[in-house]
């Protein structure tokens, strides 16, 4: 029988495995990837990220140019990303990639083969985190781009001189920050929520109010929301009007980095108590 | 390091409900049945085993290692389990591979050890097929492959024949008998102890969550055939067989039937029994109709093997 002889447990303690883990968790990565990137079941994911692309495709072939300024249309772009894009589509869209990762498989019933493979737990949930991450990202991301070149483009030679030479550029990398932290933001806490509930979708329309009153709670409270973060990181404020009035509530001024900063750190806290939970999952499928 | 696996004081329940309970073993290498009937907490001790749960109190180790170190494990088992449900769309040779890959092994080891595997099951094309179109059967040999593709040391499987033609079921114990007798550890669950008893060095028989007993394959056999069977014998005088057939010392009971045609007969010497029976036939003094062992089909017949009041130990 093939078999090399692994590290002592006392060897492994001292010096972790990284290489093997590092294999191993690509592996993991390309197989969650190969199985539920392309899937159509996800296909209401899709439709949501490109919906207001297909609206600004339609726009941009009817609109006569000059009849449109760039000032408006920018605020058009800051209106989709933060009202749009954070509050619904990256937010329902993550719910449906993160929550599959774990708790799908649970339901049907071959998330055992993983457990039973000689990979360490944390290994397992973290590639499983990095494998939902670059599906939303990819997707979002992709469709962000594509809304902010369909906005501009049709204004030509004006269109390159904002990007290029005026705010264009920074707050597009601005839109893709905000909306990768929110990706990831959002994407640990569902993923989280679905390894505590059997269906994590009513604990995400109470963390969808959370998120949404949040503004309004004392700043303690604030840090424990993924919103308010990126409140602070949006590159164009958009004036407050009616119901969404009470999503832009003014706060105390924070500087991008400490509010990417808090974030990230965040998204570390809820994937380590994830990945405490994940060392004592059961398979239970009977009672699924 | 050992080469035993160990099971000290295991208990498991499921809120209220008892998985098993208080279970001591001590296993050596060979072939190992479990046996018991539905409900009796085979799954749950083969879960615990490999970690899929966590024992409620009592400590397990599988060759001095334990579950909760899965690289280290996982090496070392393969377990095959009873959900019959798969990732989806991945031919047989994918599902296998997969696995494997997740060893952190090269691909082209991977891709030797699986067409071994693939191989040893004898799937045969099929393996390039994808598993949904497969039938119970051939979803139980690709399961059985990607268990035993890394050549684990211990092999868990519960209930590996379910759903197998007699053909494949020749072949999975041939297969288990050669595995175990290369020194590996195999571990395997059924609720028909008849099934696998000509491969099995050994027996453990469980019941509603208890251990009833343990070891040996012969010695409980022996054990077995010691204990009283009961034999019902429908006749036309019950009353004068019954009477020839206490002659016997080991002929314990005697219960005749309502009907008067028939009587319920205990012994403890099988062999002598049929011997007596068939001279008092002979004699034509009683008219024998049929006779039938009244424990016949698979739950009796456990019920029999453990013993009805079987004492938790
Ligand atoms: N996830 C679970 N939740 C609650 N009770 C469970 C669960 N799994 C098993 N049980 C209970 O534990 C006991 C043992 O079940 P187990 O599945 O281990 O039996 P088994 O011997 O494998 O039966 P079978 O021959 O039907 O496979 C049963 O009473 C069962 O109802
Ligand atoms: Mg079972």
């Amino acid at each position: 029988m093939p078999r090399q002889n692994g590290p002592t447990l006392r060897e492994r303690r001292v010096h972790p495995p990284w290489g093997l883990w590092w294999i191993q968790g690509r592996r993991l990565v390309r197989i969650e990837v190969r199985r539920n990137l392309f899937s159509w079941k996800a296909g209401w994911i899709y439709v949501l990220a490109f919906t207001p692309t297909l609206i600004l495709a339609i726009h941009a072939g009817m609109d006569a140019r000059s009849a449109r300024d760039i000032e408006g249309d920018t605020e058009v772009l800051a209106r989709i990303v933060q009202l749009f894009y954070l509050r619904l589509a990256i937010f329902f869209g993550c719910l449906g990639i993160f929550s599959r990762l774990i708790r799908g498989e649970m339901i049907e019933r071959s998330l055992h083969f993983f457990l039973l493979s000689p990979v360490r737990r944390e290994v397992l949930l973290l590639a499983k985190f990095v494998a939902g991450s670059i599906s939303a990202l990819l997707l979002f991301e992709s469709a962000i781009v594509a809304d902010f070149a369909l906005l501009y483009l049709p204004f030509g030679g004006m269109a390159w001189t904002y990007i290029l030479n005026g705010p264009g550029l920074g707050q597009l990398a601005a839109y893709l920050g905000v909306a990768a932290l929110a990706c990831l933001g959002y994407g640990s806490v569902f993923l989280l929520l679905s390894m505590i509930f059997r269906n994590p979708t009513p604990a995400a329309m109470v963390f969808l109010l959370w998120e949404t009153i949040n503004p309004v709670l004392p700043s303690l409270l604030q840090k424990l929301s993924i919103a308010s973060y990126l409140r602070h990181l949006m590159p164009v404020a958009i004036a407050p009007e009616g119901f969404f009035a009470l999503l832009t509530v003014e706060t105390e001024p924070t500087a991008a980095w400490t509010a990417t900063l808090g974030l990230l750190l965040l998204i570390l806290a809820v994937l380590v108590y994830a990945c405490f939970r994940m060392r004592t999952l059961e398979i239970r499928y009977t009672t699924e | 390091m050992t080469d035993r696996i160990v099971l000290d004081n295991v208990s498991k329940f499921y809120g209220e409900v008892l998985g098993v309970n208080r279970v001591s073993l001590s296993i050596p290498p060979g072939i190992t049945t479990l046996v018991g009937p539905n409900g009796s907490g085979k799954t749950t001790l083969m879960n615990l085993l490999t970690g899929l749960v966590q024992p409620s109190s009592g400590s397990i180790s599988v060759l001095g290692l334990s579950p909760s170190n899965s690289t280290g494990f996982f090496r070392e088992v393969g377990y095959c389990t009873q959900f019959d449900s798969f990732p989806r769309g991945l031919t047989g040779r994918q599902f296998v591979l997969d696995g494997l890959m997740l060893h952190g092994m090269s691909a082209a080891e991977a891709n030797r050890l699986t067409a071994e595997a693939l191989a040893r099951v004898d799937l045969g094309e099929a393996a390039g097929k994808r598993i949904e179109g497969y039938s119970k059967g051939m979803r139980q040999k690709i399961r059985l492959a990607q268990s035993i593709a890394h050549h684990p040391r211990v092999l868990i499987l519960d209930e590996p024949l379910n759903g197998l033609d007699p053909m494949a079921r020749a072949e999975s114990l041939a297969l288990f008998e050669e595995l175990g007798r290369q020194g590996m550890h195999v571990l395997i669950s059924s609720h028909i102890l008849d099934e696998v008893d000509r491969i099995s060095d050994r027996v453990v028989l469980i019941t509603g969550g208890y251990l009833v007993a343990e070891g040996d394959i012969h010695a409980v056999r022996t054990e077995v055939r010691d204990q009283p069977m009961q034999v019902l014998v429908r006749c036309d005088r019950p009353g004068l067989l019954a009477s020839r057939m206490f002659a016997l010392d080991h002929c314990v009971e005697a219960r005749l039937q309502p009907d008067g045609k028939g009587v319920l007969l205990r012994t403890g010497e099988m062999a002598a029994f049929y011997a007596l029976l068939n001279q008092v036939a002979a004699e034509g003094l009683v008219r024998i109709e049929a006779v039938a062992p009244a424990d016949d089909d698979a739950n009796a017949l456990y019920q029999y093997l453990i013993g009805s009041e079987g004492s938790a130990s």
